[in-house]
């Protein structure tokens, strides 16, 4: 049985787990019950800044407490990060103070909360910040183990967590994560599925399924959208010849954009894009909406099928 | 920390500022862009600030003990950029690079490129939030370094300001200080045209803030409001200085002339400047 984890609740553990480091501080919106910055703010209440509802502040505390040497890790709902766009723009990204920003609940797969709390282009917006590193990853365990990795990355950082639990790929993997790097989680030959997120299971779930239609579908977990692992894309390219992008984001700015920019600089090669097809959410259970926006597993498999007879 | 500042007199800070005005119509007329307005009339304020108060060392700007300041109405650069080159943090050289390309004086102050600039402004309603983190790593830290944020008056129609304003109170953050520049001009036209402010004073203490007001062109004035923002008996939390300034001042036509918010003055009138200054004979 696959054990079931959010990814919220890794960087919960990771944020434990730094406490070790004297310069880790973190700050909250009133959220870190649902981000699980929680935990850290029990241990460590010295070291837990609350900013009251008030994301555009948080930011800025951050950066301050940045410029000073502190390690701030800065978490809300992914929409609400987006309120303090701009603080992230000119106060942390533009001097290059690392605070890492982790936005949980994205995507349409937080349900039941609706539209307004359904973040689909946090990581479209965050990705034209120039110095910011940008991630989405998959299960609670990459999560962690991104999130160990922040503090030496020494330049500011997005991260989407997901709210709901999704099956775990990476137990006793960790050493596999590294920021920038992107995983190949299944060999194949004739299409290359690269997923982000909560899409990363359900593109395993289409490659099984295009198996059973004799295709040999390659599947990536690409959690890291900035810096892009252009290596792996270009070599993905050469293996397989067609290309599949799978996110629970808006079809446009995202991984499908990103690995759509890569490709036209490069080798060029047919891609589908599976994403939300440029709308907005409505409440619904997680698997719900993962067919309302037609990205769950068989839409997968579809463009796959589609990315092959464009070769 | 009241009394503790150099010996520096009313007449040499007085003479300090003349000095920082002439720096600044400089700065504008060479660069034929800017903001002298809120650089002229914050300007008494910082050369009080940097002669007297701070807590820096020019030849190790990155000091980690430093006083921070942090210039929350970036525009007004040209001002910053003088009293850093008073106090020797950059050349006076330096000031003419001013918006020149690859210069250190940036259009607004950047931490980036200029010794001195703990803060990369040029949005509003954000270098107070700064502040305050910078307030909570000298606490952590053991530090008894503070946090000096100048904001202006049109900035605190910025919904952030107010954030930052309630939270640096919840946390009792006695080693924020504010200045304000209430010049009652901002970009388009007066204050009290744009955005009516009403009771400021008011408004501070009820989020729980230290409250002082002065004329901020009176150094005697200036001086007792510093020593206020130092007392020891404001330390229990953040503590506003309410700045009551003319914008553009000490140069006659650009005296309370929202025009000077951001233009810089022709040739004629960059000549009547440098004879109001007292840096060339009538």
């Amino acid at each position: 049985m696959t054990r079931m984890a959010a990814t919220r609740d890794g960087y919960g553990q990771a944020l434990l787990d730094l406490a070790d480091n004297p310069k880790v501080v973190v700050l909250e919106a009133d959220l870190g019950k649902s981000t699980k910055s929680l935990h850290f703010r029990k241990a460590h209440p010295e070291r837990t800044v609350s900013c009251g509802i008030g994301e555009q502040n948080m930011l800025l505390v951050g950066a301050g407490l940045a410029s000073a040497g502190y390690i701030p890790f800065a978490s809300t709902f992914a929409i609400f990060t987006e309120r303090a766009f701009e603080q992230m723009r000119n106060g942390v990204a533009r001097p290059n103070l690392p605070v890492h920003l982790c936005g949980s609940h994205g995507g349409t797969h937080t349900g039941t909360d609706g539209s307004s709390a359904q973040s689909i282009e946090d990581l479209a917006v965050f990705r034209t910040l120039p110095n910011v590193v940008v991630m989405h990853p998959c299960d609670d365990v990459s999560t962690r183990a991104l999130t160990m990795q922040l503090p030496a990355l020494g330049k500011p950082s997005y991260m989407r967590t997901a709210r709901n639990k999704t099956p775990v790929l990476y137990d006793g993997r960790e050493a596999e994560i590294q920021i920038g790097k992107g995983v190949v989680l299944e060999e194949g030959t004739d299409v290359a599925i690269i997923a982000c997120g909560v899409l990363v299971s359900e593109a395993l779930k289409a490659a099984n399924r295009l198996k059973q239609e004799g295709v040999s579908a390659c599947v990536v977990d690409m959690h890291t959208l900035k810096p892009l692992d252009g290596a792996l894309i270009d070599r993905l390219v050469e293996q397989c010849g067609a290309l599949v992008t799978a996110e629970d984001h808006n079809i446009i700015g995202g991984l499908g954009g990103a690995v759509a920019e890569h490709l036209v600089s490069n080798t060029l090669a047919p891609l589908e894009r599976v994403g939300v097809p440029d709308r907005f959410g409505e409440s619904g259970q997680a698997d719900e909406m993962l067919e309302v926006m037609q990205i769950s597993a068989p839409h997968i498999a579809k463009a796959a099928q589609r990315a092959i007879t464009r070769k | 920390m009241a009394g503790d500042y150099m010996s520096t007199s009313i007449e040499e800070i007085e003479e300090i500022a003349r000095k920082c005005r002439v720096e600044i119509v400089k700065m504008v007329y060479r660069a034929q862009a800017g903001h002298p307005g809120g650089s002229l009339s914050e300007i008494d304020l910082l050369a009080a600030l940097y002669a007297t108060r701070m807590r820096v060392r020019p030849s190790e700007p990155k000091w980690n003990d430093r006083d921070r300041f942090i210039l929350s109405k970036g525009h007004a650069s040209p001002g910053m950029y003088a009293i850093l080159a008073e106090m020797g943090f950059i050349s006076h050289e330096d000031l003419k690079s001013y918006r020149v390309l690859g210069g250190v004086c940036q259009g607004h102050v950047d931490m980036k490129w200029c010794p001195g600039v703990d803060f990369s402004a040029g949005s509003l309603g954000m270098g107070l939030s700064f502040g305050m983190g910078c307030a909570i790593a000298a606490r952590l830290d053991n530090s008894d370094r503070r946090a000096f944020v100048m904001i202006g008056d049109g900035e605190m129609q910025e919904g952030s300001v107010w954030e930052a304003a309630m939270a640096a109170a919840h946390h009792e953050l006695g080693n924020l200080k504010v200045i304000l520049d209430r010049n009652r001009i901002q970009n388009d036209d007066f204050c009290e045209e744009q955005m009516r402010m009403f009771d400021i004073p008011a408004k501070w203490k009820a989020f729980g803030w230290n409250v002082k007001e002065i004329d901020g062109h009176n150094m005697q004035d200036v001086m007792d409001g510093l020593d206020f923002l130092e007392a020891e008996e404001n330390c229990n939390g953040p503590s506003i200085l309410i700045a009551h300034t003319i914008k553009g001042g000490g140069i006659s036509y650009m005296e309370n002339n929202p025009s000077f918010h951001g233009a810089a003055p022709n040739e004629e009138q960059y000549n009547q400047a440098m004879m109001e200054l007292g840096e060339v004979e009538a």
